[in-house]
């Protein structure tokens, strides 16, 4: 198995744990980093991507290594943003959780806030 | 890779400068208010709005009088490997629509937000501005971008943007509210992300011009197209993705749920339907557009009968914004059904985005209304706003003008906008989404007479207003309801602008 192959495969590894952990995990925490798994493996499959097309005679494609970097800097943005989010609730409430209670507000958001 | 037909994208247009001062107009307003602080806000914030908004309406001007779409490469790097700004009848109509609800919102937000010479400058108003900056540019790269991953950090920026606007008063809920959100949105974008990626390897290209011609009905374009659609529909909060559109909407302080229920959700549609219609026309089969509608129905539905429950005004519109946002989900089985030759010219297509720009009108004044209304009383509970009329008669006439829209009663945009929709059913023979339809039209009757019935009626206990309302504010929110009304008078020939810079092709594919 050559080392493309290898990487390819790993690519989609971490995307399914990603989204295995992003739908499941309730844990705003887990789910911020279950995103950055996801988003590495879409990382890891697009640089495998950037290879394979190097039919050209060329090292590799550029533009998939352009685009990662990019994809990287906003991943990380999203990630302080969500924390930082979470940090503030935390500091607020003294817990990093969102109860399922107050998705249904019809009876929980009847007081005024 | 074969030989293509020779392409219109790669000829740039001589307007083409246009669009991008339209994308940096704001990036520069955001510049200016860092470098120069929270003093200039209002001064900064009010002189570049009117500059905006020209250049919005020269870009629609450019676009009507040459009859076609205007072009910029970006650095004179031509796609595949360049990236190409493309603005088409569709995205000048759009960018006029942004450039009104968000000068109307910068007006209404004036006193809440302004930074009086004589108080100590506040942190969370100057936020604000930040943010409407930031989301009229994202809003304007979304509307123009043709490249796919372009697209992709637009979406990033609108999201970045809107989550703060959601907690700006830094309430426990609110930041719940915002985290909530920010969580579909980091499920949303990394899917979108995802299928970009799997386009990029298939087909080698991201222009979405050049992907209308390559793109086959194949696993690899099906997988990319679900990704990107799923990620998308989460950031549309189109059902079943909606958890966390009302606490959100209706957490955010009354300008900022005018932004989001108006512009914000309709930029993810307005991706959804490029992706769909320009980029992988030929993905379009009658299934496909039938799951969306089916969507888009179950929203009505759910959404309408939720806003009947609802206590509180608010989180009454927010739910009626997820059921609005169904509607415009018809404009995939109505304009690519087989009847239509030629999809651009439909009324299921023109219906859709007249829906659309009703839609942001309306909900932009409604938010403002109710924004008012709980300004006065100190809360936004439906039971106790009896004799509301009577101390905020402009309000609830904007209230209720708003409301016609959404109804589906004439004279309103919204009216226009379902009779189209509603004709475009029984042309295509898809008589049960008029079904959905009419039922929508009945409960949206329902929750918006529900409040209109108690404002009317008298007060139980006598009104203590807790401040004086401007009449400014007033007028604002009644201006924008009346902009929905206006909608109606557009004679419908001027549709034909929307078809500017469509391609030529029929999105039918064939079964």
């Amino acid at each position: 198995m050559s080392v493309v192959t290898l990487f390819g495969l790993c690519g989609p590894v971490l995307v399914g744990l990603g989204l295995f952990g992003l739908i499941t995990n309730p844990q705003p925490l887990r789910k911020i980093l279950a995103f950055n798994l996801l988003g590495s493996g879409t990382f890891l499959l697009f640089g495998v991507i950037a290879r394979r097309g190097a039919a050209a005679g060329l090292g590799g494609d550029p533009v998939p290594q352009a685009l990662v970097i990019t994809g990287i800097v906003v991943a990380f943005a999203a990630t302080a943003m969500a924390i930082a989010l979470l940090l503030r609730l935390f500091q607020e409430t003294g817990q990093a959780t969102l109860e399922p209670d107050d998705t249904n507000d019809t009876n929980a958001a009847t007081h005024t806030s | 890779m074969m030989p293509g037909p020779v392409l219109l994208t790669n000829a740039a247009t001589a307007d083409g400068f246009l669009l991008v001062l339209a994308i940096v107009l704001p990036v520069i307003g955001i510049l200016l208010l860092f470098a120069c602080g929270g003093r200039y806000v209002e001064r900064i914030v009010f002189f570049l709005i009117p500059i905006g908004l020209g250049v919005a309406v020269a870009v629609f001007a450019a676009i009507w009088r040459g009859g076609r779409s205007l072009i910029y490469i970006v650095g004179g790097w031509e796609p595949p490997l360049g990236i190409a700004l493309r603005a088409d009848g569709l995205s000048a109509a759009m960018m006029i629509t942004v450039g009104v609800v968000i000068g109307a919102t910068a007006l209404f937000a004036r006193e809440e937000f302004g930074q009086p010479r004589q108080r100590p400058e506040a942190r969370a108003p100057f936020v604000f501005w930040i943010l409407l900056l930031a989301i009229w540019s994202a809003l304007n790269i979304i509307v123009v971008s043709d490249d796919l991953f372009n697209l992709y950090v637009a979406l990033e920026l609108l999201t970045f943007a809107a989550v703060p606007l959601v907690c700006l008063k830094g309430y426990e809920e609110t930041i719940k509210a915002a985290l909530r959100y920010m969580l579909f949105a980091l499920f949303g974008s990394v899917l979108y992300l995802l299928g970009t990626v799997l386009i990029y390897g298939a087909y080698g290209t991201l222009d979405i011009a050049l992907l209308a011609d390559r793109v086959r009905p194949e696993p690899v374009a099906w997988i990319a197209a679900a990704l990107m659609t799923m990620g998308l529909l989460a950031k549309t909060a189109l059902f079943p993705f909606h958890l966390w559109l009302p606490p959100a909407h209706a957490g955010a302080p009354a300008p900022g749920s005018a932004v989001l229920s108006a512009l914000v959700v309709k930029g993810s549609f307005f991706l959804i339907v490029r992706l769909w219609f320009d980029a992988m026309p030929g993905l379009m089969t009658v299934a496909a557009t039938q799951m969306l509608a089916a969507l888009g129905a179950g929203a009505i539905l759910f959404g309408s009968v939720l806003a009947l429950r609802q206590q509180r005004l608010k989180l009454l519109i927010a739910y009626s914004t997820i059921a609005q946002i169904g509607y415009l989900f018809f404009i995939f089985p109505l304009s690519a059904g087989a009847m239509a030759s030629d999809p651009w010219s439909g009324f299921g297509w023109t219906g859709g985005w007249m829906q659309l720009f009703s839609h942001a009108f309306s909900k932009a004044a409604m938010f403002m209304a109710a924004g008012l209304i709980a300004e006065t009383l100190g809360h936004d509970r439906i039971a106790e706003f009896g004799g509301i009329a009577r101390v905020l008669p402009i309000t609830t006439f904007a209230f209720g003008i708003a409301g016609l829209s959404l109804m589906g009663v004439p004279p309103s945009g919204g009216f226009v906008a379902k009779w189209l929709l509603l004709q475009a059913t029984v042309m295509e023979g898809q008589w049960w989404w008029a079904a959905v339809m009419l039922i929508g039209g009945l409960l949206a009757g329902g929750y918006i007479l529900m409040v209109l019935g108690k404002t009317l009626s008298d007060a139980d206990v006598p009104l203590k207003p807790h401040g004086p309302i401007t009449r400014s504010r007033e007028i604002v929110a009644l201006t924008l309801a009346l902009c929905a009304v206006l909608l109606s008078l557009v004679p419908l020939r001027s549709a034909e602008f929307l078809q500017i810079g469509r391609p030529v092709t029929p999105a039918v594919a064939p079964q």
